[in-house]
């Protein structure tokens, strides 16, 4: 119960700081925002490394496309972002 | 070696949440993503020490490095070859690969767990429907962008809402099902195919011209995916993460749903405005009052322009015209006119969609204004071009309390001193009705395809 605690109380401040932070990106960045979202919501791959390395056929078969799965957004989503970010560098 | 990992997972987030801080302006944007993609870095090296990984010796790198390097291949494809028109798109099946994640490491931590305790349940549980519905929902929203196999239009079918109602109720049951006996994995992936096919019904109502909401709304349940499944294996990062992910997506609907004068329920239900009772017909609006032009004209008028303003709608992007546009405003400023460009909300297809397509034609983003900053500037305009846009400047959204699109907040360009609109006809925008500013006082309008009107256009200020 004490660990659901403190994992609720990580949750309800990270929601906080998550609109405070959002709500001061400025439309003209908004398509950025959603595909670097999509990047850093990859940190699934944790758990899932984790899955393929927890003995058993199934949760290694289970861990493996998830690490595949969640890479993609963090190789395309960190990617796409940085090709969109550098069009909005100020021209001469 | 469990502290160390935690701090590294701490400094992760950190560096995740600078990320998003950064992308409050576009100075420190670029500088902002790599920060994120530094902290996914530590993330992933940490975890490389858990006990785990480690017990797992070489076949279990092996096996992640394998698991790695499909998927960076893809995601690095996908990144470099997307064009920007197609960037909905991208985001869509980002979202639906982040749901899946979470599905599959929810069910293998299920499929692992030693005396499950009721967190690690009924987050499984959870992060199961979310994945499986974000999934789903998804791919149902890439295919109505992509125009592949759904019509862009809502579909409707009797007892559509008693059907996701009964869906929903099944997965319930199911969910209590996985909770009470944590062993039987068929409940879980009962409960992931009943809101897999939830995920499916629960989008097809969404017309084409609300994908906006949905992908952000989607993008906001990947993120409560990822929570979820921080839950289930009590892993703060996932946890913080999948929360910043969350508010983002949540607050980026309400922005898009707020600039359609909708309400999300209305949206996700599939409901365009209540119809329009008593507004006047296309006849009406524009019998005889309707002043049509030429490339010459247009050139003249923007001859003696001191201020224009060019407002673009997706019908800009669909026929390429950026390009032009961007030639078109270079002339004109060379001849000492100011040109800027005002941004509606839904100008594209994504929040911010339009932009970055204006970015990608080499606009400098200081010169794309918002609609606030911009409307109360129309009076002191000479020029207002419009290009591909209908609904977003329809002037009935103020004047007319019974039109589908009242209260609606809409480009004023109405207020300047001559606007132009360039359209292929007089057909109406998403909403189904005519437009009275094309008939007003004020307005030319100039028939014409997109780029090639554009182009007409750029050849006769050149000449002129």
């Amino acid at each position: 119960m004490e660990m659901f605690i403190s994992a609720l109380t990580v949750f309800v401040l990270a929601v906080f700081v998550g609109v405070y932070v959002i709500n001061r990106v400025p439309p003209l960045l908004h398509t950025p925002l959603m595909s670097g979202s999509n990047a850093i919501s990859g940190i699934t791959v944790v758990g899932a490394m984790i899955s393929i390395a927890t003995p058993g056929r199934i949760s290694t078969i289970l861990g493996f496309a998830a690490v595949a799965l969640a890479t993609i957004n963090v190789v395309g989503g960190f990617l796409v972002t940085d090709r969109m970010l550098a069009m909005f560098r100020k021209k001469e | 070696m469990l502290s160390v990992i935690n701090i590294l997972y701490l400094l992760a987030s950190v560096l995740f949440i600078l990320g998003l801080v950064g992308l409050a302006h576009p100075k420190t944007a670029v500088r902002a993503n790599r920060m994120g993609a530094l902290g996914m870095l530590v993330a992933i090296v940490g975890t490389l020490l858990d006990r785990n990984v480690i017990a797992a010796g070489m076949n279990g790198y092996m096996l992640i490095a394998a698991a790695m390097a499909v998927g960076g291949l893809i995601g690095a494809a996908l990144a470099l070859r997307i064009k920007m028109t197609a960037m909905p798109q991208m985001v869509a099946l980002l979202n639906g690969f982040g749901g899946a994640a979470s599905v599959l490491v929810a069910g293998a931590a299920l499929h692992d767990a030693v005396n499950p305790n009721l967190q690690l349940l009924i987050a499984t549980a959870a992060s199961g429907v979310i994945g499986a519905v974000t999934f789903w929902g998804s791919l149902v929203a890439f295919d109505k962008l992509q125009e592949w196999l759904l019509p862009g239009k809502p579909i409707h079918y009797p007892l559509q809402q008693p059907l996701n109602v009964l869906l929903g109720l099944i997965a319930l049951a199911l969910a209590v099902w996985v909770v009470r006996d944590p062993s039987a994995m068929a409940a879980y992936w009962g409960l992931v195919l009943v809101a897999s096919i939830l995920g499916v019904t629960l989008t097809i109502p969404i017309g084409g011209a609300d994908m906006p909401v949905a992908i952000a709304l989607l993008n906001s349940y990947s993120g409560l995916a990822g929570a979820a499944t921080g839950f289930v294996l009590n892993n703060n990062a996932l946890i913080i993460t999948g929360s910043l992910v969350g508010a983002s997506g949540i607050i980026l609907s309400q922005i898009m749903c707020k600039a359609m004068n909708r309400s999300l329920a209305n949206v996700l239900l599939g409901n365009m405005g209540a119809g329009s009772s008593g507004g006047a017909s296309a006849d009406e609006t524009y019998a005889g009052k309707v002043k049509s032009t030429s490339p010459e004209e247009i050139a003249m008028l923007l001859e003696t322009a001191r201020r224009v303003v060019i407002v673009p709608g997706y019908g800009l992007a669909v026929s390429q015209a950026q390009h032009a546009v961007r030639e078109l405003a270079s002339l004109l400023e060379s001849k000492g006119t100011t040109v800027e460009y005002g941004i509606h909300p839904v100008a594209g297809r994504m929040p911010g969609h339009m932009n970055v397509l204006l970015a990608e034609a080499d606009v400098p983003y200081d010169k794309l204004k918002e609609m606030d900053e911009i409307n109360p500037q129309f009076g002191q305009v000479d020029v207002v071009l419009v290009i591909g846009a209908n609904d977003v400047v329809n002037p009935l959204a103020i004047t007319d309390p019974s039109s589908p699109i009242a209260g609606m907040p809409i480009l004023e360009v109405h207020h300047a001193r001559s606007v132009i609109v360039m359209k292929r006809s007089l057909s109406p925008g998403f909403a189904g009705i005519p437009n009275p500013l094309f008939a007003a006082d004020n307005t030319l309008m100039y028939f014409g395809d997109g780029k090639a009107a554009v182009q007409a256009l750029v050849a006769a200020v050149k000449e002129g």
